[in-house]
């Protein structure tokens, strides 16, 4: 029987830069990982639908634009509206210092700052879901 | 099994959740198919009964042909109708780290937020075919589901890819300007087991060319060329005639010829059911399947009564060029078959 780690990498907001996203997607694939990628401009109920379709164990949000204090409690609550409030959820992106201690109030598992080693983010990973 | 998937609590009830319409229960047993675990295979036992009703359509073509942009597309027409459906898409895995980059959903946005369609994201795991092991499997679980329409999107496929000819009943071959113009390889394979040609990027000058070359192909081939979805069929078996081709064009992205393709699709349905060709390949399909279902619990079997042991003393007598490995393995066949050997041995 093959099991493999799934995650979804979103990239909710209405910026237009993915690089960040994309190198973790493949970095994510090249450590073994299936990575379903969804693209730019998601919104909270996409990124909520596609974790439920793909059964994902994990989710990466990408936000860029300053808005991840209003997306992530809306992307919190429609994952609850479907059940999934306990996906582990980790962000990566500019987040000013002062509100990475709010994310993980909110449930966030993990921020990942510009010039993060993607092998911390693997690392992340494999410890939050016990691999 | 890994901490976020806690057990479900009721992992009995999966079946009954995901035919009641729990999505969330669909998905998770759609893994355990995919996983190849014990609970998926004892749903699939359970509920196939309920399948044989979907019209399963598979699309395959070139690399970056336009496939999953096409099948955003043709799913919002679908729906248009207010049918459900679901949508398998497949992509490669790595032969490197094991892992896949699956992307497909990306070109099916508009998709995203309605209810009434199932989007699953599948990597190859390294079956070669141009769809996973799996495939056919998950594909059975959203039949039995109720899904009326089911579509398999395969990895970008080159001439030896035609293994969804085994899953679908109508096969779409995309082709775009540009790439698909080596069409003497596409002769070898993907055009006989096309149902329906479509080069996409119609908004492209160059497209003319390519449906030209394609007729060419086409005509080439005559009718006896085409197998269709049945491709794959023993070659005992009588080809089923009087369907040509249609060759379309589309350009996805603007939303052009959609509603043609569709017709096509559903003209070639009502084809398969008026000429008989729908039971022929409801036929094939099953044939294959228990055949290919044999092979794998023969070779279980056989690996479990051969053992490890005699294996590689096989594979000592090989290597010391003692015995030649056909008879090695026929020495092998004959030891695990023979009806009293000893069961401790
Ligand atoms: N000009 C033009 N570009 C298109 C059209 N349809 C798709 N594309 C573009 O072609 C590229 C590939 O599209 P996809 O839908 O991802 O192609 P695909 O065949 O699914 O690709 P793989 O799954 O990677 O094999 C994207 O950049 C699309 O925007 C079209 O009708 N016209
Ligand atoms: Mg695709």
């Amino acid at each position: 029987m093959e099991r493999k780690i799934r995650v979804l990498i979103a990239k909710p907001g209405l910026d237009g830069h993915d690089r960040g996203a994309k190198v973790v997607a493949r970095a994510l694939r090249d450590a073994g990982m299936e990575v379903i990628y969804t693209g730019l401009r998601q919104t909270p109920v996409m990124v909520a639908e596609a974790a439920l379709q793909e059964d994902v164990d994990l989710i990466g949000l990408s936000i860029l634009s300053g808005a991840h204090l209003a997306l992530v409690p809306r992307i919190f609550e429609e994952l609850a509206k479907r059940g999934l409030e306990t996906l582990p959820v980790f962000v990566g992106g500019i987040i000013p210092a002062d509100d990475v201690p709010v994310l993980k109030q909110m449930g966030v598992g993990e921020v990942f700052g510009p010039g993060t080693s993607t092998q911390d983010v693997v690392a992340f990973i494999k410890e939050s879901l016990g691999a | 099994m890994l901490s976020s998937r806690k057990a479900w609590g009721l992992d009995l009830g999966l079946e009954s959740a995901a035919l009641a319409g729990d999505r969330r229960a669909l998905a998770r047993l759609l893994s355990h198919v995919e996983n190849g675990a014990a609970e998926g295979r004892a749903a699939l036992a359970a509920l196939f009964s309920r399948t044989g009703r979907a019209h399963i359509i598979g699309i395959t073509g070139s690399p970056g042909a336009g496939k999953s942009t096409l099948v955003g597309k043709l799913a919002q027409e679908i729906r248009a109708y207010g049918r459900r459906l679901a949508i398998v898409a497949v992509d490669p895995t790595s032969p490197f780290s094991g892992g896949a980059l699956l992307g497909d959903r990306l070109r099916m946005r508009e998709l995203a937020s309605d209810e009434g369609v199932f989007i699953r994201s599948m990597a190859s795991r390294g079956h070669p075919g141009g769809i996973a092991h799996a495939t056919r499997d998950v594909v059975l679980l959203l039949d039995a589901i109720g899904f009326p329409v089911v579509i398999v999107e395969t990895v970008g496929a080159g001439q030896a890819q035609v293994e969804v000819a085994r899953v679908a009943h109508t096969v779409v071959l995309v082709e775009a300007p540009g790439m698909g113009d080596d069409v003497q390889a596409l002769k070898a394979g993907l055009m006989e087991i096309a149902d329906i040609i479509v080069v996409n990027k119609a908004d492209r000058p160059e497209a003319k060319q390519t449906v030209r070359a394609l007729q060419f192909v086409r005509r080439d081939m005559g009718s006896a060329g085409h197998h269709g979805a049945g491709a794959l069929q023993p070659a005992t078996e009588p080809v089923v005639l009087g369907w040509d081709p249609p060759i379309l064009q589309t350009a996805a992205i603007e939303s052009q010829g959609i509603s043609e393709l569709w017709d096509a699709i559903q003209a070639h349905r009502r084809y398969l059911e008026e000429s008989g060709a729908w039971d022929v390949l409801r036929k094939r399909h099953a044939r294959a399947e228990v055949e290919s279902w044999l092979q794998r619990h023969l070779m279980l079997l056989l690996e479990e009564r051969i053992g490890e042991l005699r294996m590689n003393e096989a594979v000592d007598r090989v290597l010391r060029r003692e015995q030649d490995p056909a008879t090695a393995a026929r020495n092998l066949l004959g030891a695990a078959l023979e009806p009293d050997r000893d069961p401790i041995a």
